[in-house]
């Protein structure tokens, strides 16, 4: 059995067929090329698969494809605005918020969820808002500071 | 690592969703999917068909009613942390589901699909049993209620029947004077609580007038402790501990991460801060 689906991404439309087991973050990296969702444990721990669902956070490896029919998905590819960073990915790269990297999209997108539900988090409620995502590398300081930079340039 | 191939149907009612279960045999329904595509993901569950039932709108929402609130089974834990309706009404409840996992798995998981699954790590299943909250089913044959203390039978197992769909859960209001609490001991690495703590007590005068503490984590189902002990007093702190220690499981649950007796102990102990910190609110 497939399933047609129609989404938009990144603010495309997008049509296709997949079949029902079809997950997200497969259907992003391998059917659409968005390779920034990364897959790190493939079982809902990590957080290196968040995406935005209709502005949601969500880990792209535990969602169908075909549960994203009629969404609005955004990847750490759709951040950028014609070639200027998102205020996130500039306080990463400002603030060594990464090291290997394979975490840092998906903090990204968490961070931005964050950002739009709490403007001017403390430290303790950038922590708890990314509580789901994890880094092997930094040991998160960076990262709370990068989301700082980013909270400031956004207000 | 994906689930095994399985036939997506998806429903626009609640009434096709239960048509979809009668046609196919061993389908299951799906509405978050934050316990079901994990379990399909390591074969522990292979349903033939999977029926979403994941944008019925008719199971989605919190509205207060005659003195209780009721919460669609669809709704979201992150709706339910964030209402306003339920932080003036049922605290603990909001308090419980803004504890669940983190941000990702609030946003999708959802209040039906967490007692329907009744992961004995749950943080909803003893909250929603403290406040005597009762869960409503649908089938073909028509509509039904069970409290909350009878819906949970053992480790994952519920009295939701084959052909039903858990619709909404109707949760009493909290009245004056009345504080409550939950306390989670969790799993440093999934987030579920390994023992969860739910407490309510009711002051009048200085005295308590009625007090209620359930531990999840501890049995296969949420264990209810008897703590009329504190009817009538001042809600001491040693009165407190005293009654907490009442807890017992004839048969605990445990794990390779905690035994049935270290959850039982843990179980004490968060009782206890669940039940001061309930008197700190009432
Ligand atoms: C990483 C991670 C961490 C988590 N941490 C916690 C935690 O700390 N605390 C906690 O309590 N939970 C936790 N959960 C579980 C989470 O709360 C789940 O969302 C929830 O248990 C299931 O809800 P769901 O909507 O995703 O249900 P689904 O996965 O869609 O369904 C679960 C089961 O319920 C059935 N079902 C669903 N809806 C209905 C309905 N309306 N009627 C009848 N049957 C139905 C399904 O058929 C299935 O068997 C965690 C999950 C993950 C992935
Ligand atoms: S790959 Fe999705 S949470 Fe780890
Ligand atoms: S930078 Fe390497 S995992 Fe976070």
């Amino acid at each position: 059995m497939t399933v047609s689906i129609q989404l938009e991404v990144n603010g495309k439309p997008v049509q296709a067929t997949v079949e029902p087991r079809r997950l997200l973050v497969h259907f992003l990296r391998e059917d659409l090329g968005l390779t920034g969702a990364n897959i790190g444990c493939e079982t809902s721990l990590c957080g290196a698969c968040t995406v935005l669902v209709d502005g949601d956070a969500v880990k792209s490896c535990t969602m169908l494809a075909a549960q994203a029919d009629g969404a609005s998905v955004t990847t750490i590819e759709g951040l950028a605005r014609n070639g200027d960073l998102h205020p996130l990915q500039e306080g990463f790269w400002e603030k060594h918020g990464l090291q290997c990297g394979y975490c840092t999209p998906g903090m990204i997108l968490s961070a931005n969820y964050l950002l739009a539900q709490n403007p001017s988090p403390s430290d303790e409620e950038i922590r708890e808002g990314l509580k789901g995502n994890i880094c092997r590398c930094t040991g998160y300081h960076n990262i709370v500071e990068a989301v700082k930079y980013a909270a400031e340039r956004m207000s | 690592m994906y689930p095994a191939q399985f036939d997506y149907r998806r429903a626009g009612s609640v009434d096709e969703a239960l048509g979809l279960l009668q046609e196919h045999e061993d389908a299951k329904l799906m509405a978050g999917g934050h316990s079901l595509i994990p379990m399909m993901k390591l074969r522990l569950a292979q349903p033939p068909v999977v029926i979403d039932i994941g944008r019925l709108d008719e199971l989605k929402g919190i509205a207060e009613a005659g003195g209780s609130v009721r919460v669609g089974s669809l709704t979201t834990h992150a709706d339910i942390a964030a209402s306003d309706v339920l932080a003036a009404h049922c605290p603990v409840l909001a308090e419980a589901a803004g504890h669940i996992g983190d941000a990702q798995v609030r946003n999708r998981g959802t209040i039906g699909g967490n007692i329907a699954h009744a992961d004995p790590g749950s943080d909803i299943p003893p909250v929603l049993v403290l406040l005597g909250a009762s869960v409503h089913l649908q089938s073909p044959s028509g509509t039904r209620s069970v409290a909350a203390g009878d819906f949970f039978q053992d480790l994952l197992m519920t009295d939701v029947g084959e052909d039903e769909i858990l619709t909404h859960v109707d949760v009493p209001a909290l009245g004056a004077g009345t504080g409550s609490a939950y306390l989670k001991f969790e799993h440093p690495a999934s987030g579920y609580a390994v023992v969860g703590a739910a407490a309510s007590v009711t002051v009048q005068n200085g005295r308590c007038t009625a007090a209620g503490l359930v531990v999840g984590g501890v049995g296969a189902v949420p264990t209810a402790v008897d703590v009329s002990s504190l009817v009538g007093t001042d809600l001491s702190d040693d009165a407190i501990a005293a009654a907490a220690s009442g807890l017992d499981a004839e048969d605990p649950i445990g794990d390779i991460f905690a035994s049935g007796d270290y959850r039982v102990h843990v179980g004490k102990v968060y009782g206890k801060r669940a039940l001061a910190a309930a008197r700190d609110r009432a």
